[in-house]
């Protein structure tokens, strides 16, 4: 163990050397330790060590020591977390709060004037607005998404499957459009979107792969070599049934849920996670290769975040704005001339520069989208 | 030829005595490992393990023991790792490969080309015996350890040799759930694992092994490993995976020779008497999403691993070594090492107790075609009993660890039967199946 000291010398924390702005905070059972009361005005880093035996936490608050600036939860005994914040010249409180419990030691913390331009905060009430049109969105989709499910089971049920393959892919868009929200719900996800290759052994599969499976049933070579044995009437009914039952359960549960600012970013950031993981990739749809589709919703998607952040980003980080306007409409104009009447070309009708192309262009706006959350909410 | 014999003279006599950096904490690591488990009578190094190169040193680590080395060996910096198919349905033909690959490796081990007149001392008219790379460089530590797949016993239903049962703990992997295994990275009938600390030494093992089985046995597929993932010795810093973390701390240690005996060698007891001293390796190619991992934020990276990203604290308190609290509540109630973290996912507490000896290492196979590094963890462990104590841990980490779920996909897959080391000059590995 001699060396595990050594082991991050050469590598560390890569600190800018602006000591002014860097503030340790030492935080015991019974006192909140600051090596300094003031800083001038720009991004501030406080260093949280944990010199106790229970979890604490810390606040950057506003003059009114309510409207929380900046906190770092979750700092374990014996632990060192960082908190980095904008911060423009005005008086705050700094609060540990040692045990997450009580009202912890608060202190008086001055942010001084500095030549250079003033940081821009996020305005809570921007942030509150970005958060209720975002929700409108999600809410419309879920609601769209239960009677296109309910149409596409009476398809799959009556065995017009003509039918419930034009609509499996167009349905299934309003699921991909807000994936990170319907996703969050841990027992609802496996039963409606497991894909084949996910099962866990003896595990019973359900949802919508199963369905795609069947209406596209594989040749036994795509099928680790054995024959597909359709789905009897009954069966058909009773999985139908449940996507049904499923899908109206997480409508009334997505539209319960209260989202906090950081998941508008963060659910950007998924989505085009989830492009560049399975859709660019063509395993998500493996049947019916209706990849692209699922592509555009989770662009879409993702735009909707950040169109319903922008307003906040004008104020915190307008230079972002053109970014992921160019590099959405890349991706965007990408996926449009692979269009086919109202839907896409199929996932195998893709030759390998086009997706290569659409590759790139996932990865050139995920980057810059991944800036988002802290760009909004810190 | 002058460049073979510096590296004979480097070692001093053929005994293999421990002549490069022996101080006395090497010649300490020496004696604590006479019985052999893993074989170290040399040094491991002159330089000190926190100089970052991990088991630093050029030495030599001996190849017979009771256990074959390259398994509790402090592990090496880099790996080429090969799985071959035997191409014959001769016994006979099967032990002598075998033997020879023992000799082969029995001289690479201790710094020597392979064959009687090595790479230059041959006629000049015919190709020469070693193919010359490993001249001029040291024995870095070298070592190979060979394992048999359940192919060596039967094959599409057919006992080709004559074997009998496979050993008993030696399954067929079940499919977990993201799986996403290639045939042509996965499985085999026999594996090579060379470990060094110049790459160019491992490589050169594989390849004169695969040139001494042409004909017998072909290169199913190989893996090169750049960075070693764990440490296998207390004097070992952890080192970090492809995702910027710690990546082994709770990683069986050569140290710990109870929980070797528990969990990693072949018992008396087990039914398998020709496992004895031996154990299973199971290898796992494990690519990661490298790409949308760094587009994530620190504080979400260190809730999937459940660990801080410097200094590898628990997210429960304490240094790297501190042990996990799996109760401590953080913000809201929740457990401050999330339910879905990796260390949660893995730790024995929730696995029957079970745990790993680990031997992984990073890899970059160039890219993907769209723009991504194929990039990963090569994994291997060396286990008791692979269906104890492996299947039901990654079951659990392929549908709770989110890390794993989001971040990863295995992409080849091997289970291999190691036995134990040779026994003396005349022995080969794996004799007892063939006795």
């Amino acid at each position: 163990m001699v060396a595990t000291a050594a082991a991050c010398t050469d590598n560390s924390t890569g600190s800018n050397g602006d000591d002014s702005r860097s503030i340790a905070v030492e935080s015991s059972a019974t006192t909140c330790k600051l090596s300094a009361t003031s800083a001038p005005a720009g991004t501030l880093r406080f260093n949280v060590r944990n010199t106790g035996s229970d979890v604490t936490e810390f606040y950057l608050l506003a003059k009114n020591k309510t409207r929380i600036i900046g906190e770092i939860e979750n700092v374990g005994p014996g632990i060192t977390r960082n908190l980095v914040v904008r911060a423009a010249t005005d008086t705050y409180f700094t609060r540990c709060v040692p045990g997450m419990k009580g009202d912890g030691i608060t202190a008086k913390f001055t942010v001084t004037k500095t030549d250079g331009p003033q940081p821009v905060l996020a305005n809570a009430a921007l942030l509150d607005t970005a958060m209720v049109t975002y929700k409108k969105y999600v809410n419309d989709q879920v609601e769209a998404l239960t009677p296109a499910t309910r149409r596409f089971a009476a398809a799959v049920i009556a065995r017009d499957d003509d039918a419930a393959r034009a609509q499996y892919a167009s349905a299934r868009m309003h699921w991909e459009a807000i994936e990170p929200v319907a996703e969050s719900f841990g027992d609802l996800d496996p039963r409606l979107d497991l894909r084949e290759a996910d099962l866990e052994k003896g595990q019973e599969w359900t949802g919508w792969h199963r369905l795609e499976k069947d209406l596209w049933p594989p040749a036994p070579e795509a099928n680790d070599g054995k024959t597909y044995v359709p789905l009897t009437d009954a069966e058909r009914k009773d999985l139908a049934d449940r996507l049904v039952d499923d899908t109206v359960e997480l409508e009334q549960r997505v539209k319960a849920l209260v989202l906090s600012p950081d998941q508008l970013g963060n659910g950007a950031k998924e989505l085009l996670d989830e492009v560049a993981t399975g859709k660019v990739t063509g395993e998500e749809e493996i049947w019916s290769h209706t990849d692209l589709w699922d592509f555009q919703a989770n662009v879409e998607g993702a735009r909707e975040a950040f169109t319903a952040l922008t307003p906040v980003l004008k104020v915190t980080k307008p230079a972002l704005i053109p970014t992921l306007d160019e590099r959405f409409a890349k991706v965007q104009a990408l996926l449009d001339s692979h269009k086919v009447g109202d839907g896409w070309k199929y996932y195998d009708e893709l030759d390998k520069d086009q997706i290569k192309a659409l590759a790139d262009a996932v990865n050139a706006l995920g980057e810059p989208l991944s800036e988002l959350t802290a760009a909004t909410v810190s | 030829m002058g460049a073979d014999i510096s590296r004979r003279a480097l070692l001093g006599t053929a005994a293999g005595a421990a002549a490069l950096g022996a101080t006395p904490a090497v010649l300490a690591a020496a004696t604590g490992s006479a019985d052999g488990s893993g074989g170290e009578v040399s040094a491991y190094g002159g330089g000190s393990p926190s100089s970052g190169s991990g088991a630093a040193g050029s030495g030599v680590v001996a190849f017979e023991g009771r256990h074959q080395a390259g398994i509790v060996t402090p592990a090496q910096d880099r790996l080429h790792f090969a799985s071959f198919d035997l191409l014959t349905d001769s016994r006979g033909r099967v032990v002598d490969l075998l033997r020879r690959w023992t000799d082969a490796a029995r001289e690479m081990t201790a710094g020597r080309p392979v064959g009687a007149s090595g790479a230059l001392d041959g006629p000049a008219d015919a190709p020469p015996e070693d193919t010359g790379e490993a001249l001029d460089l040291d024995p870095s530590r070298l070592t190979i350890t060979f394992g048999f797949g359940a192919g060596l016993w039967n094959r599409d239903g057919r006992d080709r040799y004559g074997m009998g049962a496979p050993p008993s703990k030696l399954i067929d992997l079940p499919h977990f759930p993201g799986d996403k295994l290639d045939p042509a990275l996965t499985g085999g009938d026999l594996c090579v694992q060379a470990c060094a600390n110049d790459p160019q030494v491992a490589v050169h093992a594989v390849r004169n092994l695969a040139r001494i089985a042409m004909g017998t046995a072909g290169v199913r597929w190989s893996q090169l490993g750049f960075g070693r993932t764990s440490s296998t010795s207390t004097s070992q810093a952890t080192p970090r995976n492809l995702f910027g973390f710690k990546d082994g701390t709770a990683n069986i240690k050569a140290e710990e020779r109870e929980a070797l005996d528990r969990h990693v060698w072949v018992r008396p007891g087990d039914g398998d008497p020709a496992m004895v001293d031996g154990t299973y390796m199971v290898t796992r190619r494990i690519n990661m999403h490298i790409e949308i991992w760094d587009r994530t934020s620190l504080g979400e990276q260190e809730n999937l691993v459940g660990r801080q990203k410097g200094s590898g604290s628990p997210l429960s308190g304490g240094d790297e070594f501190t042990p996990l609290n799996l109760s401590m509540k953080g913000f809201g109630g929740a457990p401050i090492i999330p339910v879905d973290s990796h260390v949660r996912a893995a730790h024995p507490d929730l696995n029957g107790g079970a745990r790993l000896l680990r031997r992984g290492y990073n890899f970059t196979d160039g890219s993907d075609g769209l723009g991504r590094l194929d990039a990963g963890l090569f994994f291997i462990a060396f286990i008791r009993d692979p269906a104890e104590q492996y299947v039901p841990m990654q079951t659990r980490m392929a549908t709770t660890d989110r890390m794993s779920v989001e971040y990863l996909q295995h992409t080849g897959s091997g289970l291999f039967a190691v036995p134990p080391g040779a026994d003396g000059p005349r022995d080969f590995v794996g004799r007892r199946f063939f006795d």
